[in-house]
């Protein structure tokens, strides 16, 4: 039985809200690190397809307490279960960290743009994140890997404050094996048994195998460490028509009637998150625009 | 225009407009003066317009008074506009039910009710077609919205006195309508004479025309009301040139000037709430005392707060002058890459009701001459 109904006593109406949300079900808490985790969810409608393209978010309902966009990162090949990994930074993440197992949560969406892994074909394809920013790109990782053949070299560039802040780690190490897919993992300080790279992950560009001037790349990260990041790979060459960033701003409807993402002419909601690096430069580049 | 299908309702007759609307079922909504000011409401009969009453408006002023013509519609705009009516500045989206672990959603009831709008002006009705491609017709839209403006029924005023704030010439929206009403007027009094040139621009609109005492016009009324509106292209009080000027303000993204328009900007919000084609919304959830039941309201939010674009670390336009920028930005330049149109329509509104009369037009005219 579907728990959640649309008792819209409406005739005129013919369209459903898109305010309205559905009722998951947490399947699981992954606790990823201290304060990031992830929820992996069913819908409680039963059928449960959930389709998405790789960058897309949903805006995510804890009961009472308000609603955020948060990026889909699980794999776009499986319909079940729907992931989404959150960092607990203020009012609604925090109230959803303290979610159980069992308990609900409202969903809506997918939305926005994705990343181009269609447009990437026959390319060398560069992922930079920076901390949560990989939650956003597993999506495309799963991707890649599923079509290996469609691409050439595919190269992983991940950096976080400290080795405890690395999401995904059991993953991380199964990739890091892999002869087709070349990862490097940073720090911005060592900590515990650390033994690897310390330092931004932009200084991880330079060295990274992969042909410039034959490469996609994908951006995801705080904001100041893509400006770092875009930076180092068109000075390596790569085309800005061929680097992708994804940007955060204010949601509150993530369907282009609220206006909140507003950033200069776009949309961050419908014309973003992910955005061709030439398409958005103007406004990346303006200060509170 | 086709003059043939123009006719003549009498100043006695105009009752029947109203009349004929309720009979229709049609809840009327017009003008009438509250606490000094002439606002928007239910209305029930064409007394309840606000006879003989003119505005006068300056910048970061508006008072009525009465004058001894006993016009209906001498008044130009006041602090309302019809989007109360179309997209309520709050409104209940919908509750939950809290079950279990689980929760029912039971959407907010929400009757699409048959309005009539009696006196929209020509750049009030060009500000709902600018609403209608951002509410009803995007990729998403708000249901409401689109059912009461299905069920819209708009009786449009031509204007022939505009006011000191009023630049419709400019934005290309007025003194006299074009289409998207269902009937258009134009008052005509000359101290003896009082009446209306009338035409229907739908077909529920003549069904209502041949609900009233009408004549075919003559050709010299013809003569006359047009003549009144093109006189009152001539007098706007305000002008705003739009050449070019979308271009000059994205390449003037960082001029200083934003800083010192900023530093008489109160970031009130004011220019937003009473501008005709805002649409920024803010979405808030909450719960009873108990936690068993929760609700989606929305709400009017301004562009000028500091929470509207707030992300964890802080605001993205912390400053005064980049959320001055950023409205100015978005009705001039922006607002015409997002939708195909400016986001004004010419009103001036924002000029009256700003506190400190702050000038869209003056305002984006500096920038040109400064650029
Ligand atoms: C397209 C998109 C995808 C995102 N994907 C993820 C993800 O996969 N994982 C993740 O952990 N976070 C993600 N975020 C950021 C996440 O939405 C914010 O961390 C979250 O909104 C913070 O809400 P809060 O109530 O916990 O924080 P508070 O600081 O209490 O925020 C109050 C309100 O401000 C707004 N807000 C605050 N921070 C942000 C922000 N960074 N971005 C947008 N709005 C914000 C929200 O409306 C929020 O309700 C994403 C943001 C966007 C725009
Ligand atoms: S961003 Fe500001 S100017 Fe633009 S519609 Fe919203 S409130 Fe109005
Ligand atoms: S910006 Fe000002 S003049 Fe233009 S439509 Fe809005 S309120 Fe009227
Ligand atoms: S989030 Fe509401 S318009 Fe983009």
């Amino acid at each position: 039985m579907a728990k959640m109904q649309n008792k819209s006593k409406t005739s005129d109406i013919s369209l459903i809200d898109p305010m309205l949300v559905q009722a998951y079900t947490i399947q699981r808490v992954v606790r990823e690190t201290f304060d990031t985790f992830s929820l992996e969810l069913e819908p409680q409608s039963g059928g449960g397809e959930f389709k998405f393209a790789p960058g897309q978010f949903n805006m995510l309902y804890v009961y009472g307490v308000g609603e955020v966009p948060i990026s889909i990162s699980g794999d776009p090949s499986k319909e079940k279960p729907l992931i989404h990994t959150t960092r607990a930074v203020g009012t609604v993440t925090k109230a959803m960290k303290n979610l159980k197992v069992g308990d609900t949560i409202g969903i809506r969406g997918p939305y926005g743009s994705s990343w181009p892994v269609k447009e990437a074909e026959g390319y060398d394809v560069v992922i930079v994140a920076g901390g949560i920013g990989l939650a956003p790109l597993r999506p495309v990782i799963y991707y890649l890997l599923q079509h290996r053949n469609k691409y050439g070299r595919i190269v992983l560039l991940y950096g976080t404050r400290t080795p405890e802040d690395m999401l995904y780690r059991k993953q991380l190490e199964k990739w890091r094996s892999r002869f087709d897919l070349e990862t490097y993992l940073t720090v911005d300080r060592a900590t515990g048994s650390w033994r690897g790279n310390v330092g931004v992950v932009t200084t991880l560009i330079g060295r990274a195998p992969f042909d410039p001037l034959h490469s996609v790349a994908v951006v995801c990260g705080p904001e100041i460490m893509m400006r770092y990041t875009v930076l180092e790979l068109l000075k390596r060459g790569v085309d800005e028509e061929k680097t992708y960033i994804s940007m955060e701003r204010n949601m509150k409807c993530g369907i282009g009637l609220c206006g909140h993402c507003q950033l200069g002419s776009s949309f961050v909601c419908k014309d973003g998150p992910v955005y061709r690096y030439d398409n958005i430069k103007h406004a990346f580049t303006m200060w509170e625009m | 225009m086709n003059n043939e299908s123009k006719s003549v309702i009498e100043r006695k007759d105009f009752q029947a407009l109203f009349d004929a609307l309720s009979a229709e079922g049609y809840k009327i909504s017009g003008p009438t003066v509250r606490d000094n000011a002439v606002i928007y409401d239910e209305i029930g009969s064409a007394e309840e317009l606000p006879i003989g009453w003119t505005d006068h408006q300056e910048g970061g002023s508006y008072r009525l008074t009465k004058s001894k013509k006993k016009t209906l519609f001498g008044f130009i705009l006041g602090p309302y506009t019809w989007k109360k009516l179309l997209y309520p500045p709050e409104k209940k989206i919908w509750e939950a039910q809290k079950s279990d672990r689980s929760f029912e959603i039971v959407e907010a009831e929400s009757k699409p009710i048959k309005q009539a709008f009696v006196g929209v002006r020509p750049c009030e009705l060009k500000a709902i077609g600018i609403q209608d491609k951002i509410l009803r017709d995007g990729q998403h839209s708000d249901p409401e919205y689109g059912a009461l403006r299905r069920n819209l029924f708009i009786v449009a005023v031509n204007c022939t006195n505009p006011g000191n704030n009023c630049f419709c010439v400019s934005m290309n929206s007025g003194p006299g309508v074009s289409d998207g009403f269902d009937l258009a007027l134009t008052e005509m009094f000359n101290g003896k004479d009082h009446y209306f040139v009338i035409e229907a621009g739908s077909r529920a609109g003549k069904k209502i025309l041949e609900k009233i005492p009408h004549r075919p016009a003559k050709p010299e009324e013809l003569e006359q009301a047009e003549k009144a509106v093109e006189r009152a292209a001539s007098k706007m009080g305000r002008s705003l040139d739009m050449k070019g000027l979308k271009e000059i303000l994205h390449n003037n993204f960082d001029s200083h000037y934003w800083g010192e328009i900023a530093k008489r900007c109160l970031t009130c919000g004011n220019c937003t709430m009473v501008c005709p084609t805002c649409f920024c919304c803010n979405i808030e959830d909450t719960t009873n005392l108990g936690g068993d039941r929760a609700e989606r309201r929305r709400y009017w939010d301004t562009c000028y707060s500091v929470d509207f674009s707030y992300i964890h670390g802080g605001s993205i336009r912390s400053t005064d002058y980049s959320r001055y920028r950023q409205w100015l930005m978005h009705k001039i330049a922006y607002w015409q890459d997002q939708f195909g149109t400016p986001g004004c329509v010419g009103c001036g509104r924002c000029i009256t009701w700003c506190p400190v009369g702050i000038d869209i037009t003056e305002e984006a005219g500096a920038i040109r001459e400064k650029a």
